[in-house]
């Protein structure tokens, strides 16, 4: 996996941020797709990605309500419709198609929720970017040290780097 | 008492207006150099402090009485017979206070009060700086009193005049021992940015000179940052308890809102050492402290203004545009401020390396503000997506833990590395020498997470788990590293022994041990998170002398008992545990359901047995109705005891930062000269004159 941190960026910053974007993506996309196989466990996927719809804003598998009636209900549709060899995706369909798109616990990777998925890491790569930029530019910035014009000067920053060294030591800070 | 309360709020009002125009006047005047004035400019400040010393007064008169209200059953108040009834357990009454909106807001306005009173008795430090503060406090605090006294007033008496012989109960949710001290923890920290907030404000309007204002602000933030830390885990801990889903964290938007100050609050506490060393970063530690007041109050917004659903918004109504004005007229404030003063906040330095102590804490900065970023997204999506195509989403755990978690790992990889590096820049050498064991001791730790069975490529949870875990050996071994090498120092120094080398040591620059303290707790906490990659659960219909196993654990079920008191009614199931074979609890444990008779509502009570290497987590579930036996769900949660030692620990290190110094006593001595023979004559000579 390309780190969002790797050093590429030697001379050009703007396609190594856009590598490592695009790389973010798949890698995000690829792990929100991933699928299970066996019928149990894809019971536990697909209800980990619906809530109960009864009102207590919980995940399927994990509204623990006394008497809800809605999730034994949706359980039970759901290994209905795996038994019946229905893919995961007409799966979450049917039911986005039954009880509305707040059934899915979270965005799609379509249309205007896939920008949900997208701006976390764009920001935060566009953030990393930027702030790796403006460092390198200080770090420009500043001024090479100027050489010492007087011997009393010397003395003095002499004297200033071992009351520097005696103190950093007294405070103990390797 | 409702007129008593009624009229505590309202002269509380009245003093808090005084103090912010009197405040307000005064510090103009001197400003101005208004010595000519009628009145000194110091004696309208006075007196703007003392109204708000009384306000304070007047405020916890008003909180008193809605208390005793509480306690003598005064069901002719709305809010008591919305919140109280008189079955209620006595701890339970004073969570009456905080579990509706009228309530709650007092209990802001009382805590505001109290912060400044605190303020406003410490005043010596700096008299102007803490004038300027008094002034925009009680300019925050008019705005809560018009809340109390105008919008949602908690001394209005039932419709109608005649008080019901009951009240409706406290919500079951909250009645549960951590409720009585989770939201007073959670207000002391979202008030508590107020303080700081307002001296960063008045710092920045009277263009303070130095950086005194910094440590002051540092160290209220320092102890709000405590108490909202503290907060959320007694959240997360009363969650884990009582909601019975088998989790602590749900990213409930009232959960984010906690979540979102905090990590602004983390970030300027980093940021600001950066301007304590090196006079840098002014204007983004501003807005740092700025954002995280207006996240407290965004917070607020969110959850009691019905823009966003949440499971437990016990206090929701449509005071939204009174927050959402107030926000406004904050944020314009501090812009307004901001660009009038900016000069006043030019950095002395810049930053001159990308390998230096400085750039660590940026980046922790820009992680920090990316996880708030993240999280206010999320919680904001379904607005968004229901105003631009109709639809409300959802954007529940199953969004977060895809973007947070790499965050979250990328925070704990910063927290490691920051403290490695020098200021100003770090030589190649130096690093070579600092990473190596951290680097030994990350391989190790992910080398024992693969042989150890953990499928590393095979499961995006057990990946992010065995980095987390491997990350967190490299941290702690960096930081007891820091500890190990500062202690060898003083133990050639002074002869003691390394675990008294330590202590003095830590006593020495409490602010930074106590930091590296704090880390570590961190890393305990992400040690706990991590195990939640490992859950395992398993339900069943237990009639009695049935069995259910999970992991190593076989539960019996011994039999099955129903109860009642005069608050609630309960039935509960008794289960033996076993482990290979052997009984290993005394006495079963005993999940529990409650349902309220004055309202009807059930409550999950978990039976929990915790080890430091997992949870056993078992809950009631209820009766299968058609078979009138129980539905028991247990789970296996690993390592979750250690969130709570990192908490722990988080603590004590933060206390022990908050502890000043140990000054090394410098004695002087005098220098032994020799006698000059002449002077001693000359002041001879000199004396006998």
């Amino acid at each position: 996996m390309l780190h969002p941190l790797s050093p590429r960026s030697k001379s050009n910053a703007a396609h190594p941020l856009l590598r490592t974007l695009f790389a973010a993506l798949v890698v995000a996309l690829c792990l929100c797709a991933t699928a299970a196989t066996d019928p149990a466990a894809r019971f536990n996927d697909l209800g980990h990605r619906m809530m109960c719809t009864c009102g207590c804003s919980q995940v399927l598998l994990e509204c623990n309500h006394v008497g809800c009636t809605v999730s034994g209900g949706m359980r039970n549709e759901l290994s209905q419709q795996i038994a019946s060899g229905q893919n995961d995706s007409l799966i979450l369909q049917s039911f986005v198609q039954e009880y509305g798109a707040t059934v899915l616990a979270a965005p799609t990777l379509h249309g205007l929720d896939l920008l949900a998925w997208i701006m976390p890491f764009a920001v935060s790569l566009l953030a990393l970017g930027g702030t790796i930029y403006l460092v390198r530019h200080w770090a420009r910035q500043q001024p090479a040290t100027a050489p010492l014009r007087t011997p009393e000067e010397a003395r003095a920053f002499e004297a200033m780097r071992e009351r520097i060294r005696r103190e950093t030591q007294e405070d103990i800070q390797p | 008492m409702a007129a008593f309360g009624s009229f505590a709020l309202l002269i509380a009002l009245i003093l808090a207006v005084y103090n912010l125009f009197a405040g307000g006047v005064g510090l103009r005047l001197q400003a101005v150099g208004g010595g000519a004035s009628r009145i000194a400019p110091e004696r309208l400040l006075e007196t703007a402090r003392r109204a708000g010393i009384a306000g304070f007064v007047a405020v916890t008169a008003a909180a008193f009485a809605l208390v005793w209200s509480v306690f003598h059953n005064d069901f002719s108040l709305e809010y008591i017979v919305e919140h109280s009834n008189i079955a209620l357990p006595t701890a339970y009454k004073f969570a009456a206070l905080w579990s509706g909106q009228e309530g709650s807001l007092l209990l802001w306005c009382w805590l505001l009060a109290t912060y400044g009173f605190v303020l406003r008795l410490t005043d010596s430090e700096d008299k102007r700086l803490h004038a300027y503060a008094g002034t925009i406090l009680a300019g925050v605090q008019v705005f809560f009193l018009v809340l109390v006294n105008f919008v949602a007033m908690p001394f209005s008496l039932v419709r109608g005049g005649v008080a019901p012989p009951d009240g409706n109960g406290l919500n079951p949710l909250l009645q549960y021992p951590e409720m009585v001290i989770h939201p007073p923890m959670l207000y002391l920290g979202y008030v508590g940015f107020t303080v700081p907030f307002a001296f960063a404000l008045g710092a920045l309007m009277m263009r303070y000179p130095g950086e005194k204002w910094i440590h002051i602000t540092r160290r209220w933030t320092m102890f709000t940052w405590m108490f909202l830390t503290i907060g959320i885990f007694l959240g997360m801990h009363w969650a884990y308890a009582v909601l019975g889903w088998g989790g602590y964290w749900g990213w409930d938007p009232v959960e984010n809102a906690s979540l979102m100050p905090w990590l602004t609050g983390t970030a300027f506490l980093h940021s600001v050492m950066m301007q304590e060393k090196r006079g840098m970063m002014k204007s983004w530690n501003v807005w740092l402290i700025f954002s995280t007041f207006m996240l407290s109050i965004l917070g607020t917004l969110l959850t009691r203004g019905g823009l966003v659903s949440s499971v437990h918004a016990f206090a929701q109504s449509s005071i939204g545009t009174w927050f959402v004005v107030f926000l406004g007229i904050i944020l314009a404030v501090c812009a307004f401020t901001y660009i009038l003063q900016r000069d006043h906040l030019k950095s002395e330095y810049q930053i001159e390396s990308l390998v230096s102590r400085e750039s660590s804490f940026l980046f922790n900065n820009l992680v920090l503000l990316a996880a708030c970023f993240t999280i206010l997204w999320g919680t904001l999506y379904p607005v968004l997506s229901e105003y631009v195509d109709g639809t409300k989403k959802t954007v529940s755990g199953a969004y977060y833990s895809h973007v947070m978690v790499p965050i979250g790992v990328f925070l704990l990889l910063l927290t490691g590395v920051g403290p490695l590096l020098a200021w100003r820049s770090s030589s190649l050498k130096s690093i070579r020498r600092n990473f190596l064991w951290p680097t030994i001791a990350f391989w190790i730790a992910l080398l024992a997470c693969v042989l150890g069975g953990a499928r590393v490529w095979g499961d995006e949870g057990v990946f992010y788990a065995a980095v987390t875990w491997s990350l967190g050996a490299a941290v702690a071994t960096a930081i007891l590293s820091e500890f190990f090498r500062g202690a060898s120092v003083l133990h050639r120094q002074t002869g003691k022994n390394l675990a008294a080398s330590a202590i003095l040591l830590t006593r020495r620059n409490t602010r930074r041990y106590g930091g590296y303290i704090v880390h570590l707790g961190v890393v305990l906490i992400f040690l706990g998170f991590a195990g939640y990659a490992f859950n395992r659960s398993a339900e069943k219909e237990m009639p009695p002398g049935s069995s259910i196993s999970v992991g190593p654990y076989t539960l019996v079920n011994i039999g099955n008992t129903e109860d009642s008191n005069a608050n609630y009614d309960t039935e509960f199931s008794q289960l033996d545990v076993y482990q290979h074979g052997k009984k290993i609890l005394d006495r079963p444990m005993a999940p529990e359901k409650r349902v309220y008779l004055v309202n009807g509502q059930p409550q999950t009570i978990v039976a929990n047995h915790s080890t430091l290497l997992w949870d056993l987590y078992v809950v009631y579930e209820g009766k299968n109705p058609n078979t009138g036996m129980p539905i028991i769900k247990v789970f296996l949660n690993p390592l979750v005891s250690w969130i709570w030692i990192g908490l722990a620990v988080t603590v004590f290190g933060t206390l022990l930062a908050l502890v000043p110094t140990l000054q090394l006593a410098r004695v002087t001595v005098p220098a032994v000269v020799a006698p000059d023979a002449s002077a001693l004559e000359g002041h001879a000579t000199a004396g006998g004159d």
